[in-house]
């Protein structure tokens, strides 16, 4: 827990530029003593905690999925909690696209300094050679060859067997299909239809060389269980989450931050400064956010008790064709 | 006007009636001792069970406009229910579901209340997807039963509440739906729940609660229904907000163990959830297996040390002493220690297109332990629609059956009924790894249970130290008259000059006294190399080589020893001689009574032999000397 609590006392962390400031701020909250966590939460934190260790103990080489958002926060923290007062014995893989958010990379840096733990980043070398980007590929192309095949690549290459990652049952109805410990051919593949049965706490690892498992330990975790759980364990989160005034630009009823200057504005669209907060985060211009004014966690969590959207609304990728999710999780896509 | 099945949009949009929660404080006072329920739903789409999801969730806030506006755009697209929304499609998530219409896989949906928060595992309803409402079953607390009022208790209605008794769902919330097309026929729904219970009294539901309802028009699901005055009950959802499931709590602590944490030399500690009971600090702690004891000196979590840890609890244990226990050990009480076994009946549901043999082995997984299995005897089917016994050589996919089951090892276990974690187990395919299927417990064919292994100060290891050699078990395999006999005795000759303690378990011996009981029949001479296994590991403990000298024909029955025996203490000796030979020889002549038809059970002539695939030495005893072959296998146990 220490390091979670030394956050402020980071100073070198902020970094100033033309165009706002990407700062690392895990302020206020840490003053408020929350109530002790409820029933529920803790029996899904125990359920979390149990999937961890039994994947870990079967495994011959397990990485944890690291994406920087509030999940892989939430992960990375049951992760410690599992194998304190040892480190936990993987190593985690950021897929990076070069396109997220500038915060959600000082995140990285300070997750990497702060965990103890090695973090390897991956960025398909197809996808430098040939810059791929949002803008001139468009969401699908840019999503396929810097996500779904760069994670491929991260894994052939370092013959990964069990890979954690922080999907959750409630995000999306393909993945309320899947299982717990979710197989994978030799080819990276996912076959809804040929799962295996997942019963009690019993989780089949075996599996031949090449196979590899997939582990989702938040499966039954929902955004509001994620965030009290942040608040109630003082996890720290890209501030990207809480409200504050930036530089967006609405297109197609999506409201983009430009984040750097590698942004493009289209003929006819202005910069404006709105008070906004992401509730995912991912590569920049396929990132949403929504006007909010919950600048800290107590609001968040009030916001998503009243809301009337779900969480994936802001996420560009999804809607780009019917049944997207599930075809993109079939090829390798997590 | 024409009842249409799916409810339109607008029905949706109304304003609901929870009130917006204004301050985190007064949210988190309505969390504090909110808990978990986790449902089933069983129905089939015809009996409303999509709309009565949909309706929940929409009822708990949890569907949210975003996923309304894509449900629209989806059922214009796939929907069968022209601009109106099918509800259908919220819950059928795959592709494929939706391409056909039908429910194939468990999804899990999550909503919550004030009081609550839910999973719910829908499922499909069909016959063919036994398999898969199972699975949803094994983790609920309570089932949600469908019944459409208009048809009452089905064939398929009776076959849901087996299942859901069956993985051990104590409770059952009726949902009479469509209400409204029996106009609220309190008759009606009298008729319906009183066959219902009538029919259930069997399964041993500890509640059975009957609400009517129409999931369409909104009836008794979160709001009293002014259309069903005579009904006094709860509504769908207070009665899920209320019902109180706590299971029979078992005092007995469980602590499989997952995983040893080590960090350093400092720490050595014992990672697990607690399965039953609780565990404190100070109490002396049995590890099952090798029965060894402890004391917990301290219970680790990363926010603090516990006094004590009840079951549901991750942690780590740290003991007063160092004990040798891993992954797959389970600690109890010393003063309450558990049983073992190796055989014992349990109830399994059949969930691969590979039909399941009596005699093949699987790997088994119960709680952290894993050895292989396999099934001695399948007692009966249960036919899952009128709950009858049919005799069955072999389980098909959604077969249930009471079956018989013997492991490599002794497992710690407990029967279903007392304990989910000690009594559930899978079992995998060796060559696959799929998992085949999933079984509960009902009780041990050992007597010998309750005998606990001593845990004694001389290990194997010191006895060999006094020796000066380790102990093994050389199985001589091969036909009647090959040469096993000639060649165990010669090798123990040389093997004694040498100065090393041996032993020859020859075939005819152990059959004149340990197996006098035993014939030649299949069963027999399965039970014959069971019993020459047991005694030779015996022998190996006390450290001496052991000679085996037995025809042991069948692979699986090595296979068992060889495991028994441990891989690196098994040294396999296949002495290969043409069956032509070995009847020219015909030391004993067996083979020219065989061949007269005085022998009904003969190796080789009317019994099959399995040769090894990979024994560790084949002695050709046709077109190699004695002396050279002596030569090779002394060299062979030396190492």
């Amino acid at each position: 827990m220490q390091w979670l609590r030394e956050a402020p006392s980071a100073p070198d962390l902020t970094i100033a530029t033309g165009i706002h400031a990407p700062v690392l701020y895990f302020g206020t909250d840490a003053a408020l003593s929350p109530a002790p966590k409820t029933p529920h939460l803790k029996r899904i934190e125990a359920e979390a905690i149990h999937i961890i260790r039994e994947a870990v103990a079967e495994a011959e080489n397990p990485v944890m999925m690291y994406s920087v958002g509030k999940d892989s926060a939430v992960m990375l923290h049951l992760a410690r909690k599992a194998f304190y007062p040892a480190p936990p014995p993987f190593q985690l893989l950021h897929v990076d696209t070069r396109w997220k958010f500038r915060e959600m990379y000082l995140m990285r840096e300070y997750v990497a300094e702060k965990s103890g733990m090695d973090l390897l980043v991956h960025i398909n070398p197809e996808a430098i050679k040939k810059d791929i980007n949002p803008f001139d590929h468009g969401s699908a192309l840019h999503t396929d060859i810097t996500k779904t095949q760069g994670l491929i690549q991260a894994l052939d290459q370092h013959k990964f067997d069990v890979v954690f990652g922080g999907a959750r049952r409630d995000e999306e109805k393909s993945r309320a299909k899947e299982r717990i410990f979710s197989f994978r051919t030799d080819s990276h593949r996912w076959d809804p239809k040929n799962q295996r049965p997942e019963l009690w706490s019993l989780y089949n690892t075996q599996k031949n060389r090449g196979e590899s498992i997939r582990v989702f330990p938040l499966s039954n975790w929902t955004e509001l269980d994620i965030w009290q759980y942040i608040y109630q364990e003082s996890i720290p989160v890209v501030p990207l989450y809480f409200a504050k005034k930036r530089p967006v630009v609405i297109r197609n009823g999506m409201i983009l931050m430009v984040d750097d200057h590698r942004f493009r504005l289209l003929p006819g669209e202005e910069i404006e400064e709105k008070v906004v907060r992401f509730r995912t985060l991912g590569c920049y211009p396929l990132t949403g956010a929504v006007e909010s004014n919950a600048k800290n966690l107590p609001e968040i969590i009030l916001e998503l008790v009243n809301a009337r959207v779900s969480e994936r609304q802001g996420r560009a990728i999804d809607s780009d064709a019917s049944a997207s999710m599930e075809k993109k999780k079939q090829e390798g896509y997590f | 006007m024409p009842r249409t099945k799916k409810q339109s949009a607008a029905a949706y949009t109304q304003p609901r009636h929870a009130e917006p929660v204004t301050s985190l404080q007064a949210f988190l006072d309505l969390q504090q001792g909110q808990d978990l329920l986790r449902f089933i739903t069983c129905g089939s789409v015809d009996d409303g069970k999509s709309t009565l999801i949909g309706r929940l969730l929409w009822e708990a806030q949890q569907l949210f406009d975003d996923q309304l506006i894509s449900l629209q755009a989806d059922s214009r697209k796939h929907g069968t229910q022209g601009n109106d929304i099918d509800f259908a499609l919220l819950v059928d998530g795959l592709a494929a579901e939706r391409e056909q219409g039908i429910t194939i896989d468990v999804a899990y949906r999550f909503f919550s209340t004030a009081r609550r928060k839910f999973i719910v595992a829908d499922t499909p309803g069909h016959e063919q997807y036994t398999r898969n409402m199972a699975t949803g079953a094994s983790t609920a607390d309570m089932a949600v039963i469908l019944i459409d009022a208009s048809k009452g208790v089905l064939t398929q209605t009776r076959r849901h509440a087996f299942i859901a008794s069956l993985m051990g769902i104590r409770h059952v919330a009726l949902a009479i739906n469509k209400m409204d097309l029996v106009d609220f026929s309190a008759d009606v729904f009298r008729d319906i729940k009183s066959a219902f219970e009538t029919f259930a009294e069997p399964l041993g539901f500890e509640s059975i609660t009957a609400i009517p309802v129409s999931a369409l028009r909104g009836d008794n699901i979160t709001e009293r229904s002014g259309r069903s005055p005579w009904y006094n009950g709860p509504t769908l959802l207070s009665h899920l907000e209320t019902l109180s499931v706590s299971r029979v709590r078992i005092e007995r602590p469980v602590f499989p163990v997952q995983w040893v944490n080590r960090p350093d030399a400092n720490f050595r500690g014992f990672s697990g959830t607690v399965a039953d009971g609780t565990v404190s600090v100070g109490d002396e702690i049995r590890v099952t297996a090798s029965g060894q004891t402890a004391k917990v000196a301290e219970i680790v979590t990363m926010d603090g040390t516990l006094a004590s840890a009840a079951a549901g609890d991750a942690v780590t244990l740290r003991l007063d002493r160092e004990i040798d226990a891993s992954r797959g050990d389970v600690i109890s009480l010393s003063k309450q220690p558990l049983e073992t076994t190796d055989q014992f009946e349990a109830t399994l549901v059949w969930m691969h297109d590979d039909a399941g043999l009596t005699g093949r082995n699987y790997d088994i997984k119960l709680a952290t332990q894993n050895a292989s299995a396999a099934i001695t005897q399948i007692k009966y089917r249960i036919n899952i629609n009128t709950l009858s016994h049919d005799a069955s050589k072999q389980l098909q996919l959604n077969d249930i059956a009471e079956c018989n089951i013997a492991t490599s090892k002794p497992l710690a276990f407990d029967t279903y009924n007392r304990s989910q974690v000690l009594g559930s187990f899978i079992l995998i395919d060796r060559f696959t790894h799929a998992t085949v299927a999933a079984g509960m417990i009902r009780h041990s064919l050992r007597r010998a249970q309750n005998v606990h292994k001593q845990a004694l100060s001389i290990q194997r290891t010191d006895r060999e130290l006094l020796s000066g050699h380790q102990g093994k078990v050389i199985w001589f395999t091969g036909l009647s008259g090959s040469g096993k006999s000639t060649l165990a005795n010669a090798l123990e000759v040389e093997l004694h000059r040498q100065g090393k303690r041996t032993y020859i378990l020859d075939g005819d011996n152990v059959r004149h006294g340990l197996n006098k009981d035993l014939g030649f029949t299949e069963a027999d001479r399965v039970e014959n190399i069971r019993r020459v296994a047991e005694v030779a590991k015996l022998m190996m403990d006390a450290g001496l080589i052991v000679i085996t000298a037995f025809i042991s024909p069948f692979r699986q029955e090595r296979e068992m020893a060889r495991e028994l025996i441990g891989e690196d203490r098994f040294v396999e000796i296949y002495v290969n001689t043409p069956l032509a030979i070995c009847e020219q020889r015909d030391v004993k002549g067996l083979y020219k009574k065989a061949r007269e038809g005085l022998i009904p059970n003969m190796t080789g002539i009317n019994s099959p032999y399995e040769a090894p695939d990979h024994p560790t030495f084949v002695a050709d005893t046709h077109n190699t000397t004695k002396e050279a072959l002596l030569a090779e296998l002394t060299k062979l146990v030396g190492n």
